[in-house]
């Protein structure tokens, strides 16, 4: 234990006091404080609603989207120290540093080449071999690169849906993000596209933060170093994945993970 | 909410009581055995350890059931890991109580050496230990789990009193040599199922607490006394 606290890894994101409202005015955090250690995967767990998914998306301003949304509170981004949820900071800036993985394969309706390329084509311009090698080693990184190579102007929906999640996955890591934010990545996917996903998590996180929100326990139990339990918009307790899994401090936690209640 | 996990980590807790209450009866009767000169009974004791095997399979292959297609969590998953592990204490207790009848037999066919004093006291205690760290199991009950702990040391003083007194006889008459050294091995075995009821014992404090006390030294024990 001693030993842990001395090796406790630097953080990337850190979110204090974090309350979110929905535009009409639904309180959907309630004062979340949370620590994410940096090149490591933390897991958001807890019932539907309980304000994972909400969480989640504050991490890369996602709620802007819509109007009417409010943050109250901070959330640094380190090394630097920025607000991320300060509404003078471009949300564009913090998404090229904070990338995100959806629920469902997203891909555009281009090739898959233009897919990768997108982010970096919408950064500004970029010699075309300097493009490829990116697109390349994104796609590599994504483990997707030995089924795709010889058909990088295919259109990216004739992919299967493991085939197109990975092609997200490249699509954002072609920016080099700090931070990737998966959202239920593998609830639309078959066991195997699920693991080669959870694979791919495993080694992405050596040297990008990751957080991920699942509702299968088994899958936070398996790719991540952290877990956070929430539930009704706060924070019930946050340890060592290992910690929550067999010996949570909190009964709450305790009732969630034995599948008592959610 | 009841959940169909409830029902199946149930039948496992009284599987777990039921081999334990078979491997009471196992230690029980191959005392008595001794003590009686009994060898008929020695010989049913060392048969019946096959029931005893055969249970702590089933109770193996329940367990790996439950964590394959439940997947337990918590305290759920220290529950069936404890009892897999409880299984094998249990088992190897009804291994030794199987030497102590094969002893019994060996020794019936030689007049008794001794009146059987500080033995029966040994297996007393023993059985206490076993009984007691089988309830602290089926409670919870971390408070019980450490005295049975504490309790340890006395079996041990005892073993060593039965050693240093068995001893004796064989410096003084040669003769004695063959027996008293099957008694020593009675007491040795007496002694190594007060340690597994102890290391029972710490699988429950683990259960209740989380927390792994096994080759942990005494002094640590007593600082998390509550």
């Amino acid at each position: 234990m001693t030993t842990e606290l001395i090796t406790k890894p630097a953080l990337k994101a850190e979110s204090e006091k974090l309350c979110f409202y929905y535009g009409g005015g639904v309180q959907a955090l309630k004062s979340v404080s949370l620590s994410i250690p940096d090149r490591h995967a933390t897991a958001l767990i807890g019932p539907s609603g309980c304000g994972k998914t909400t969480y989640l998306r504050c991490l890369n301003r996602m709620h802007d989207l819509y109007p009417g949304n409010r943050y109250v509170g901070t959330v640094w981004l380190y090394p630097d120290g920025l607000n991320i949820v300060d509404h003078t900071i471009d949300p564009i800036e913090i998404r090229m540093r904070v990338g995100m993985v959806f629920q469902k394969p997203n891909p555009f309706p281009t090739s898959i080449y233009e897919n990768v390329a997108y982010g970096l084509r919408i950064r500004g311009a970029m010699t075309r071999s300097d493009l490829d090698g990116i697109v390349e080693q994104s796609l590599k990184d994504a483990a997707l690169w030995p089924e795709v190579k010889d058909r990088l102007r295919d259109l990216a929906s004739n992919l299967s849906g493991g085939q197109q999640q990975r092609l997200c996955i490249a699509r954002a890591l072609a920016t080099s993000p700090e931070m990737l934010l998966f959202d239920e990545p593998t609830s639309a996917l078959d066991p195997t596209a699920t693991a080669r996903i959870e694979e791919l998590v495993q080694e992405l996180k050596q040297r990008i933060t990751i957080v991920i929100v699942t509702h299968n326990m088994q899958q936070a139990a398996r790719v991540s170093d952290y877990t956070a339990f929430m539930y009704e918009g706060e924070l019930v307790e946050v340890d060592r994945t290992e910690k929550i899994f067999t010996n949570p401090s909190n009964k709450l936690t305790e009732e969630y993970v034995t599948g008592r209640f959610g | 909410m009841q959940r169909h996990i409830d029902q199946e980590l149930a039948d496992l807790k009284s599987q777990i009581l039921r081999m334990g209450g078979l491997v009471e009866s196992q230690i029980e009767g191959s005392i008595k055995a001794l003590v009686d000169r009994d060898a008929d009974l020695a010989s049913r004791i060392i048969e019946r350890d096959t029931l005893v095997n055969t249970m702590d399979v089933e109770i193996d292959e329940n367990c790996m059931r439950l964590l394959a297609l439940q997947a337990p969590a918590a305290s759920d998953l220290r529950f069936v890991t404890t009892a897999m592990k409880i299984s094998t204490e249990l088992e190897r207790m009804s291994d030794l109580s199987e030497n102590i009848s094969e002893r019994v037999i060996e020794l019936n066919e030689e007049p008794q050496l001794k009146p059987y004093i500080d033995i029966p006291r040994m297996a007393n205690w023993t059985m206490r230990m076993v009984r007691e760290s089988l309830d602290a199991f089926v409670r919870s009950d971390a408070a019980l789990a450490r005295k049975v702990c504490a309790d340890d040391d006395f079996v041990d003083n005892l073993q060593h009193q039965l050693f240093r007194e068995l001893l004796s006889f064989m410096i003084e008459n040669p003769a004695t040599i063959t027996r008293a050294i099957r008694l020593t091995f009675v007491g040795k075995s007496l002694e190594r199922i007060a340690d597994h009821a102890t290391n029972i014992a710490e699988l429950v404090i683990y259960m209740a607490e989380g927390k792994i006390i096994r080759h942990t030294a005494p002094s640590v024990l007593s600082e998390n006394e509550p």
